[in-house]
């Protein structure tokens, strides 16, 4: 685990319970599996609320438009949902990781 | 992730406890452990064990389904002795790199509120801060003040810690005989080969600024490598 995402992984845990405290819905999107470049380590999480409104990040600002769409399908069906991005440099490309890489994010609703 | 699962982690991160999250993807398990214990089979439990030793977050196959691993280890600590013009830029880059920083210096004149506005001050003499603080193997200790009085004291306690990193700034002459003292103080030579000296990577700069740069690169490699 990269140490710097050390101070973010506590900003993203308080931002989930501020949110649900505050009775938004709210899910966590985790990178838990990286294959070639990937400018974020497993484990770094982007919380989102059921407006669209987020706080961390998951590949550096590559795909977190596409993640944020699933999430707030998951908060409103309460389904997890594994998402794959980045298969070949194109389809790399189309979705945003210019870096080639491809991660795979485990999202969830905080519940 | 249950709202318990969370509850639990922000209570571990917040009291220095390292916790791991384990949990299935689909959805079905989503369980903590701590102090390597959790309501989850053993052989989970050791990966996880084994996660948090290595600091390191990963997926894992288990009976044929997909697990996840997630550690939360205590944030890195840098504690600082002396608050001198080159701590400035340095607790700066360790806050960025996420460490917390402890800036250390019983002198009132150098460690004021007014010079360092955004880091915790602590104005005991170095050895009973670093004791008070508890020096762990997720700590970093540097002395900056060019004074033995000071420095000394903090370093006795940084060499029979497991800190990850202890630097000293000084020339090679001043560490020369930083090294006599310390034989005199009992440490032996492995001890005292734990100390960077002269402090930081090799970079040529010589700003405060790029010195800092220079320490915190050194400290980074030091986590990793």
């Amino acid at each position: 685990m990269a140490d710097a995402a050390v101070g973010e992984a506590d900003a993203i845990l308080d931002r989930a319970a501020d949110w649900a405290a505050a009775g938004r819905g709210v899910a966590l999107a985790t990178v838990v599996k990286t294959w070639g470049s990937s400018p974020r380590a497993v484990g770094s999480q982007l919380v989102v609320d059921d407006t669209g409104a987020f706080e961390g990040s998951v590949s550096g600002g590559c795909i977190e438009g596409a993640v944020v769409i699933e999430a707030r399908r998951t908060i409103e069906d309460g389904a997890p949902r594994l998402l794959d991005f980045g298969v070949s440099d194109e389809e790399a490309w189309e979705v945003g990781l210019a870096c080639g890489g491809s991660i795979e994010v485990f999202v969830e609703k905080l519940a | 992730m249950k709202a318990e699962t969370l509850a639990r982690l922000r209570a571990a991160r917040s009291e220095r406890r390292p916790v791991a999250r384990v949990a299935t993807l689909d959805g079905s398990v989503d369980a903590v452990v701590e102090d390597g214990e959790g309501p989850l089979p053993e052989p989970v439990l050791e990966v996880a064990r084994a996660a948090l030793k290595q600091n390191r977050s990963h997926d894992f196959e288990h009976e044929g389904g997909r697990w996840f691993v997630q550690v939360f280890n205590p944030p890195l600590r840098l504690i600082v002795v002396g608050a001198v013009h080159i701590s400035q830029p340095l607790i700066g880059m360790a806050s960025g790199l996420g460490y917390d920083v402890t800036l250390v210096d019983p002198r009132g004149a150098f460690a004021t509120a007014q010079r360092f506005p955004d880091v915790e001050i602590c104005d005991e003499w170095p050895d009973d801060a670093l004791e008070a603080l508890g020096v762990d193997g997720r700590t970093a200790v540097v002395t900056l003040t060019h004074d033995p009085k000071l420095d000394d004291p903090a370093l006795h306690v940084a060499l029979r810690s497991e800190a990850f990193y202890v630097g000293a700034l000084g020339s090679r002459r001043t560490h020369a005989q930083r090294v006599e003292r310390l034989v005199e103080a009992g440490f032996d030579e492995a001890a005292i080969g734990r100390i960077r000296a002269p402090i930081g990577l090799d970079l040529g700069g010589r700003a405060p600024a790029e010195i800092a740069l220079a320490i915190a690169a050194q400290m980074t490699e030091a986590l990793y490598r």
